[in-house]
């Protein structure tokens, strides 16, 4: 895959909050915020840093399923309720279940790319707790292929990924990949207690390996995942300017307010084909590896990841699927630390899906807002080093059971 | 007739009151899960829900759908199995919606009593009013054909008394749900000289199929339950007149309500659970209990002057605590009633006083919710007594008096031969209560 044809940035990110269980003003009998409004708060989040709606070219908003949790159809027409100034533009909606957020960004980009806009805001956002978690669970089977919900668990997705655990165990040891799935979930939380906008961003718990040790029940919930292991029903938007030079110069931003995006790539597999290994994210692997080489780096030269973690085996076999540890050692190499914040390569250091959130279609922007704060500098609490030696960023966005793949490259601006 | 059998035509007495409600739910539940069986696929199920009122009935199908959900909800995985034959059902809310309606499909929502006369099983959950309890199995024994076997929920009165005046020849025993029946964990199960064998076979399996925990009663009125609680109520009352003579009523009823809550960390306070059973549902269990106990004094003049004065407590239909001898907002304790001037008076005029003179607390002191989820509760309760033992403050003896008394009760009620054992008398107090520890204990 040859280099990018012409230079893009990223540059004014937003997140809302990721309302859910764990946050304190979350209460499921109380009035919730509708979708506009979260909408509209990450849209103008974005256009008070890049000079308002008159800078923007185009939209779009990446979405899973809006017309079974909120009975709404035709988002596109929401990006104008942002600001009036965004009505008779361009917009589009795009979806591939959890990737919704990293289409709308990989459309963003190819859009900048085509030249056929200079900004293009992108948006991605679900709001789920409008049912209940046992229901939630029914929406995002959507996600898979509907001639396997018949038979498959009643929380669809978290009984695939633990078939992929179970695989896993079986394979590698299961009292080690446990272990290292705890230490994932501590690290998560921990990350997210520095974000004020995470979830679990009130988690006060003292011993989060041990909590997150509990023995799985298939009777209550799904064989060889506990609750921890999952990331959580939660509401939240996410939004960026996704910029060419000219764009740049139209808002009269500096280029170290913007991370350069050096590289990136988007896969899809057969949503009807069961994967042949369960212990591997292959088409992940094949995107990142695809993503790299469009970039013209190594895994080496990142700074630090945002991946996948839907679950926290997802989350080790994703370290694996990037290359970090060979196939069977990424417990090894989450449990040595290499992960953490302060580890060798920081992973998801706002807490990831499993503890900054998981508003399902905004997830890929809000992966491309943490990796924007960090490398401009403005991740507050939660700021990493990112040194000249490695100044790239990873972010790996999934939807399905690795089937909608999108893969950024990001370089900071010295 | 096999279990499943006795179970395909059910009737409940009462079926729209606090506790038929539960027990409807619960045998709903039961019958429906039978006849999702395969091998049951050909019999017809039939849970009649009788009740006087058709308000509240309406109000029970409501109930049923809203409660059916949760319990669906919570089992998805099973339904998930069961219904896996059927290829339309796919999604959990399908499945879920299917089992509401499988279920409602079996109760039948009625005023009459005649719906009975074709049931093999009959609840009965209706006041606690002997003569009416009576009237209505008699009158449905006289013409059902099928010999019925009957549950009733009496909570006071004896069973054989009910047997032997509805001339049901041992076809009944006494199965004490507790409230709410669908929470709580413990039934008291009643048989007299004269239950069935068979009938007692079923009520073992029909709690067990519930996950509920059986404490076997003798029949005595009151059985071990109410014959606790009632009588800790009195001690209350005695404690509170006692103190009388020093602090004003109100004061006094502040004073041994806070005691039995904090102090022996009970869930809530004797005057609290009080109004929670309801002042009038305490009262007419004790004039139960005192028509068959002879030579003890079942009777309290300040339940009964609390009456008069029209202080009843219980339930709204919502669920929230209605006023009683103490007055509430949003379930906290904000007032005390008094009887001198027949209005509430705030806690908050008189708390400071009588903490004070009730004096320190005892530094080990946790409170009860804490304690119940406590891995070393047993030594978390050994060292706070112990401190409790050595204290001399007037809060301190009011609650060593009171842990005495009740494990007193507790053993009168073996040596009276209510109960069979201290781990049964215990077992209520734990399971029926929430109590942290059972009245029989070593702490003092």
């Amino acid at each position: 895959m040859s280099k990018l044809r012409k230079k893009v940035y990223m540059i004014g990110g937003y997140n809302t909050i990721s309302i859910g269980t764990g946050r304190k003003e979350f209460s499921p009998k109380k009035p919730q915020r509708g979708l506009e409004e979260y909408i509209k708060e990450a849209g103008v989040g974005v256009l008070e840093q890049i000079g308002g709606a008159k800078m923007v070219d185009e939209c779009v908003i990446g979405n899973f399923m809006a017309a079974r949790f909120n009975k709404q159809g035709n988002l596109a027409g929401f990006m104008p309720t942002i600001d009036e100034g965004l009505r008779y533009k361009p917009s589009t909606r795009v979806e591939g279940a959890c990737c919704s957020g990293g289409l709308a960004l990989s459309s963003g980009i190819r859009s900048v790319l085509a030249e056929t806009a200079d900004v293009v805001l992108s948006l991605g956002f679900e709001v789920q707790n409008t049912v209940k978690a046992i229901y939630v669970a029914d929406i995002l089977a959507g996600a898979g292929w509907y001639k396997e919900r018949k038979n498959g668990h009643a929380y669809f997705f978290p009984g695939q990924f633990s078939n992929r655990a179970g695989a896993y165990y079986e394979k590698f040891g299961k009292e080690k990949t446990r272990k290292a799935m705890a230490k994932w979930f501590k690290n998560a939380v921990e990350n997210a207690r520095l974000c004020p906008t995470a979830q679990e961003y009130h988690n006060t718990v003292e011993d989060l390996e041990q909590l997150a040790s509990a023995e799985p029940n298939g009777k209550f919930f799904v064989d060889h995942l506990n609750v921890y292991d999952c990331s959580k029903v939660s509401d939240g938007a996410s939004a960026i300017a996704i910029v060419s030079e000219e764009g740049l110069k139209r808002i009269g931003a500096k280029v170290q307010d913007a991370v350069e995006i050096v590289g990136f790539a988007q896969l899809e597999d057969d949503i009807t084909i069961t994967p042949s290994d369960l212990t591997v994210l292959e088409t992940t692997k094949r995107t990142v590896a695809l993503a790299l080489e469009n970039a013209g780096i190594t895994k080496e030269q990142l700074g630090t990841v945002e991946c996948h973690d839907c679950f926290t085996i997802a989350g080790l076999m994703a370290v694996e699927a990037i290359g970090f540890a060979a196939h069977g050692e990424a417990p090894d190499y989450v449990i040595a630390g290499n992960t953490s914040r302060t580890g060798k390569t920081p992973f998801n250091t706002t807490g990831g899906l499993v503890a900054w959130g998981h508003p399902t279609g905004g997830t890929g922007v809000h992966q491309a807002v943490t990796i924007w704060e960090q490398l401009t500098g403005k991740a507050g609490d939660a700021q990493i080093e990112i040194t000249p030696e490695r100044p790239y960023a990873l972010s790996v966005n999934m939807g399905g059971d690795d089937k909608t793949i999108v893969a950024i490259v990001y370089k900071k601006n010295f | 007739m096999t279990y499943d059998e006795r179970l395909q035509n059910v009737s409940i007495l009462g079926a729209a009151g606090k506790m038929g409600s539960g027990i409807l739910l619960l045998t709903a539940i039961e019958m429906v899960d039978l006849s999702l069986k395969p091998e049951n696929k050909d019999n017809t199920y039939v849970l009649n829900a009788i009740d006087i009122s058709t308000k509240a009935l309406t109000g029970l199908v409501e109930y049923l759908r809203v409660q059916v959900r949760k319990l669906a909800e919570k089992k998805i995985n099973d339904l998930r199995k069961i219904y896996h034959h059927q290829n339309d059902l796919i999604e959990n809310g399908e499945i879920i919606d299917q089992y509401i309606f499988d279920t409602l499909k079996i109760v039948r929502p009625v005023t009459t009593i005649e719906s009975a006369y074709h049931s093999y099983l009959v609840f009965e959950a209706a006041s606690e009013d002997e003569s009416l309890k009576i009237k209505l199995l008699s009158q449905i024994d006289t013409n059902n054909p099928n010999k019925p076997w009957y549950f009733t929920n009496t909570s006071s009165i004896p069973i054989h008394v009910i047997d032997e005046r509805a001339k049901l020849d041992g076809r009944i025993l006494g199965f004490h749900f507790y409230n709410p029946p669908a929470i709580q964990k413990l039934v008291e199960l009643i048989i007299t000289e004269k239950t069935e064998k068979d009938l007692i076979e079923f009520a073992n399996n029909y709690a067990k199929s519930l996950r509920k925990i059986i404490v076997p009663a003798n029949d005595i009125a009151g059985f071990i339950g109410n014959g606790h609680f009632m009588r800790d109520i009195l001690f209350a009352v005695s404690e509170v007149e006692r103190l009388s003579t020093h602090y004003t009523k109100v004061e006094s009823i502040y004073m041994i309500n806070k005691i039995t809550q904090d102090l022996l960390i009970r869930p809530m306070g004797i005057f609290q659970l009080v109004d929670y059973v309801g002042v009038d549902v305490c009262q007419f269990i004790m004039k139960v209990m005192q028509g068959y106990l002879t030579g003890q004094v079942i009777q309290s003049d300040l339940l009964d002057e609390m009456m008069n004065l029209g202080v009843k407590g219980g339930q709204n239909s919502d669920g929230s605590q209605k006023n009683g001898i103490l007055q509430y907002e949003r379930g906290k304790i904000i007032g005390i009633f008094d009887m001198k001037n027949q209005e509430y008076t705030p806690i908050v005029e008189l708390q400071s006083k009588c903490d004070d003179k009730l004096g320190v607390l005892p530094t080990k002191l946790q409170p009860w919710k804490s304690v119940i989820s406590d891995k070393n509760k047993e030594l978390t309760l050994t060292e706070y007594f112990n401190e409790l033992n050595g204290m001399d403050t007037l809060g301190a003896d009011l609650a060593k008096n009171f842990s005495i008394n009740s494990k007193n009760i507790g053993l009168k009620l073996i040596s009276d031969g209510v109960a069979h054992s201290e781990d049964d008398v215990n077992k209520v107090l734990l399971t029926g209560f929430f109590h942290a520890y059972g009245p029989i204990n070593n702490y003092l």
